[in-house]
């Protein structure tokens, strides 16, 4: 691609025309698709394929260190940093179908075709000169990124140094942000234990999230003898996002199933059929074991 | 091919992201979009720099993808501060300050 | 001897000051004090008079600047004084007739503990009447023509204690400042005009402005006019302010302050005659208020009140003789004289009357009089023939001078101003007569009053008795004095100018007629009330006579006219105002809130919805950056 970029001197080579074809329409797709994914992790993923479409696109123009700076920086740290966000935030957060604003998403569509269609006009419409390229300015600095390099540290070193200083500003501001500050005295394991005991509601440390789960054991709750969930052993994180799984009534379900079907082969009476709401509203009834170690772990 | 066409590519990944500025909830996908609408400006910009013949417009896209990697870190900051308190990504969530 | 002149006003000035400051310890003499500076100021009229007389006619005029009140370039406003033939007519008449009736007040005061308050007030007219007559300046007379005002309003309620008197004398204040507002315009437009309101500038440059100019001075000197000297349509307050003392209604409300606007109609000569719209308006003030205030005084059983539109009448008489001009302004003036011996001794004569009848004022419990009180009934009686224009006395020299300048005045108006003035003749000798009869003659109706004192007439006091035989012995011989020789008219000729008029009917006729038509009403008179007897309660009578008794419903008028009208424009303003204007105020506060009301929604509190607004602005900002270069 760098091969493609320096020959640059102002009309594109038919390689070029077809390699632009193919980004552009890569970077659109992306694009659209990370407007469109309802998921904040596939949008994420979509940016990130557009950012290094356009990376390649920035080569191909002959701004060869910003094209590996575009990945490096943009689809290296900020998305990545985007995906930790994302991940600590909610990773299936997704947005309702329906929108709180009557009318945002048919106004936001027009505008923007609108916005689109007058920018497009625009530049159809704009007496560009010819396109000279920057293969000449890049020979006379002896390369792009010492022609970049000459320019940050002499013409634009005053910007160079202001956006320092911006970068410092931001990482203290992030910094700020997040910070908490402690209003009482932080409890040691040995505070957190004696509390534990004196209160008396949870002592032995919270009963183990996935049991009798068939996917990701740490967002299914475990279940009580009685085949309740408990919520108490699912991370608080993922309870308040809500993304809970509550696999207790398939399960009852199942074993309903099961014990029906080997009922005449053990010789028991079929039982009642049980269903999870009904156990959730009288857990005192459930005194009886429940059958659930027949249950394979999956 | 005309490298006009590039400047056409921005334009439309810029409407993109402004269109996606206005539907998104999600405060990261928000955030996204405006990343999309400042990778378009630079798209343009690298192009300009090509049609002009020398380096400035690469350099101001330096500067823009500098300026960038600091609004996502305090946006981000932000968004998680957010969360924090609130329990929610959505920026329709945060409407307090009105009348 | 002309620094003489201001001492004339000082003296009364000085008398009141003392008067009024002075406080309790003066009560025991104030009163004679008050006489001493009135009959000091009269004297020293009586010696400028002679001096005066001394002189050719070219010297007469005397002049004294005292000082300049309002030196600012542009505006002289001067205090200075003019001593001529008419102010020195004026000054005799009102110290002579004022120290009468100072000296009567002696009498008729005695037992009032506010007496020396009274002398203050009424030192405090002459002094201020005579400011009117000697200002050598519209100005100054303004000033001495409201402190006439001032005195009038003090003293006609100066038993204020009666809620009746205080309404009179706010109604003759209110009803003044009508007038007043008149005569300062026309003071205003003489300034704008000439540049000066001194006499002498503003006559000698009359006839330099215009028409209209000078009709509209004219007709704002008219309404001046009309205000103090009661004349239609300004006359209601006359008959209320009898509520004051009876010797400030024989002085002020007869002989002199209502007559003021006799003079200033005389004075202004100039601009009248210059004036014929504003001289035609005059003659038809005087001549409308004339036959008025006759019909006014046929019907009212009050004896001041009587007297009061006799008054009114008669001024009407000289008003109408001023608006005829050159030929009528001597005889103005001469029967203002006359009028004023006459009418103030038949006032003096009614007090004396109802001094004796424990302050009765009602006619018709009067009657058989004449034998308790001879001197009262004989100086009241020739008063009676001065006014009604007997042959011999004072009125008929004047007024028949006034009727045959009224027919001078030639063509049709001559005829019918003189008719109205017999007509007016004819009225005067039929309620003259009338109160003559009721009061001094039949039987005695007089019945006790409310607390059951039977009243005991009886004569008066010397004090009060002296004043009546001298203005009786003036009323009996001023006429005649006058006549003689045309003295008067020579005298006042310089002044006013004077016209013989061309009547169309012989000197000798127009007595012989006014003479008939005066028998002809004192016959009418005696017909229904000396004949047969005069009921004590009135009869219900004609539609006329309760008109009349209510004054010609003068005060309806203003009522329903001035009040209603004024209060309806009041009443259409404030909805106006609160529907018009604070309409439109709330109006636009409401609009403007609502509008914020409907805006405020706009405020989702959702950034989305923001960043909508800002994409559409920045829409528009390409849209325009696009248009604007494709133009």
């Amino acid at each position: 691609m760098i091969e493609i970029a320096t020959p640059l001197t102002g009309a594109a080579s038919t390689g070029e025309a077809v390699q632009f074809w193919i980004l552009a329409v890569i970077a659109v797709a992306g694009a659209l698709g990370m407007v469109l994914c309802r998921k904040a992790v596939h949008s994420a993923l979509c940016l990130a394929g557009t950012m290094i479409a356009l990376a390649i696109c920035y080569m191909a123009e002959g701004a060869v260190f910003l094209g590996v700076v575009q990945i490096v920086v943009y689809t290296g740290a900020i998305m990545m940093l985007f995906l930790f966000v994302v991940m600590l935030v909610g990773v299936s957060a997704e947005d309702t179908v329906k929108d709180a604003l009557k009318g945002q998403r048919i106004a936001a569509v027009v505008a923007g075709l609108g916005f689109g269609v007058l920018l497009i006009a625009g530049i159809a419409n704009a007496k560009l000169r010819t396109f000279t390229g920057t293969g000449a300015a890049d020979a006379k600095a002896g390369g792009n990124v010492q022609g970049l390099a000459a320019l940050i540290f002499t013409k634009y070193v005053w910007a160079f140094e202001v956006t320092g200083a911006l970068l410092i500003t931001a990482a203290i501001g992030a910094m700020v942000l997040t910070h908490r500050e402690l209003t009482e005295e932080k409890q040691s394991q040995r505070d957190l234990a004696e509390r534990r005991v004196r209160l008396g509601t949870q002592v032995t440390p919270l009963p183990a999230p996935g049991v009798y789960a068939r996917h990701n054991a740490v967002d299914v709750p475990g279940l009580l003898p009685d085949g309740t969930p408990s919520e108490l052993t699912v991370n608080p994180t993922l309870r308040a996002r809500g993304q809970m799984r509550d696999v207790s009534g398939e399960l009852v379900d199942r074993m309903g199933e099961l014990e029906a079907s080997t009922a005449g082969w053990l010789g028991r009476r079929t039982p009642k059929p049980r269903h999870s709401t009904e156990l959730a509203k009288a857990p005192a009834a459930a005194s009886a074991p429940a059958p659930t170690a027949e249950e394979p772990q999956e | 091919m005309n490298p006009v066409n590039y400047l056409y590519l921005a334009a439309l990944l810029f409407t993109i992201g402004a269109t996606g500025v206005l539907v998104r909830r999600n405060a990261i996908v928000l955030f996204m979009c405006v990343e999309l609408m400042l990778n378009a400006s630079n798209l343009a910009l690298v192009t300009f720099s090509r049609l002009h013949g020398n380096l400035d417009g690469q350099i101001i896209a330096f500067f823009t993808m500098v300026v960038a990697a600091a609004e996502v870190v305090v946006g981000l900051a932000i968004i998680v501060s957010v969360f924090r308190t609130r329990h929610s990504a959505s920026v329709d969530d945060t409407n307090l300050m009105k009348l | 001897m002309d620094n003489l002149i201001p001492v004339l006003v000082g003296l009364p000035l000085a008398g009141a000051a003392v008067l009024l400051l002075g406080g309790r310890r003066l009560d025991r003499f104030g009163h004679w004090l008050g006489v001493l500076a009135s009959t000091a100021s009269f004297g020293v009229g009586l010696a400028l008079f002679f001096d005066m007389l001394s002189r050719s006619t070219a010297q007469r005029p005397a002049f004294d600047h005292l000082f300049t009140w309002v030196p600012v370039e542009g505006f002289q406003a001067q205090i200075g004084f003019q001593l001529d033939q008419l102010s020195v007519v004026f000054v005799l008449l009102i110290t002579g007739v004022g120290s009468l009736i100072h000296l009567y007040s002696v009498g008729y005061m005695a037992h009032d503990e506010r007496r020396r308050r009274f002398f203050g007030y009424l030192n405090l007219f002459l002094a201020a009447m005579l400011l009117l007559v000697l200002a050598d300046n519209y100005l100054l007379l303004y000033v001495g023509w409201e402190g006439v005002g001032l005195a009038s309003y003090l003293l006609i309620g100066f038993w204020q204690h009666k809620p009746s008197a205080a309404t009179a004398a706010k109604k003759a204040f209110l009803v003044n400042r009508v007038g007043d507002i008149g005569l300062s315009i026309a003071i205003m437009l003489m300034f704008s005009t000439f540049g000066t309101f001194a006499f002498g500038p503003v006559f000698g440059a009359a006839h330099t402005a215009s028409q209209g100019t000078l009709t509209g001075i004219g007709l704002m000197l008219l309404l001046a006019a009309c205000g103090k000297s009661a004349q239609v349509p300004l006359q209601s307050w006359l008959g209320d302010a009898m509520e004051g003392p009876t010797p400030v209604s024989a002085l002020i409300h007869a002989a002199t302050m209502v007559t003021a606007g006799v003079y200033l109609i005389t004075r202004s000569s100039a601009i009248f005659n210059l004036a014929p719209t504003a001289q035609l308006a005059t003659v038809c003030v005087g001549a409308v208020t004339l036959l008025f205030g006759a019909i006014v005084g046929c019907a009212k059983d009050d004896i001041k009140k009587a007297l009061a539109g006799s008054t009114m009448s008669q001024i009407g008489y000289m008003v109408m003789a001023a608006g005829l001009g050159p030929i009528g302004y001597v005889f103005a003036i001469m029967h203002l004289v006359t009028h004023g011996f006459f009418k103030a001794g038949l006032f003096l004569g009614a007090g004396s009357v109802m001094h004796g009848m424990n302050d009765e004022v009602d006619m018709r419990k009067y009657g058989g009089l004449r034998s308790y009180m001879p001197l009262t009934f004989v100086t009241f009686g020739l008063g009676y023939l001065a006014i009604i224009g007997f042959p011999g006395l004072s009125g008929f020299f004047s007024k028949d001078k006034i009727i045959e300048a009224a027919f001078a005045h030639g063509g049709t108006e001559g005829w019918i101003l003189g008719c109205a003035a017999l007509v007016g003749a004819a009225v005067t000798a039929f309620y003259m007569t009338r109160v003559m009869l009721m009061t001094f003659f039949g039987e005695k109706r007089w019945q006790p009053d409310a607390e059951g004192h039977e009243p005991h007439p009886h004569e008066s006091p010397k004090t009060m008795g002296i004043p009546m035989v001298v203005l009786s012995i003036g009323s009996v011989g001023a006429g005649a004095l006058f006549a003689w020789n045309s003295s008067f008219v020579n005298w006042l000729t310089p002044v006013t100018g004077h016209e013989e008029g061309h009547s169309p009917l012989s000197s000798w006729t127009v007595s012989g007629v006014t003479f008939a038509v005066i028998a002809l009403g004192v016959l009418v008179s005696w017909l229904m009330y000396g004949r047969q007897p005069v009921p004590a309660t009135p009869p219900v009578g004609s539609l006329l006579t309760r008109a009349a008794r209510r004054d010609l419903l003068q005060d309806d008028f203003n009522h329903v006219v001035l009040v209603g009208g004024g209060t309806h424009l009041t009443r259409f303003l404030v909805y106006l105002d609160a529907k018009g204007f604070d309409g439109v105020v709330n109006g636009i506060a409401a609009a403007v809130g609502g509008t914020s009301g409907r805006m405020r929604k706009l405020q989702n509190g959702y950034v989305r919805s923001y960043a909508l607004s800002m994409f559409g602005g920045a829409l528009v900002l390409v849209a325009t950056t696009l248009l604007m270069r494709a133009v």
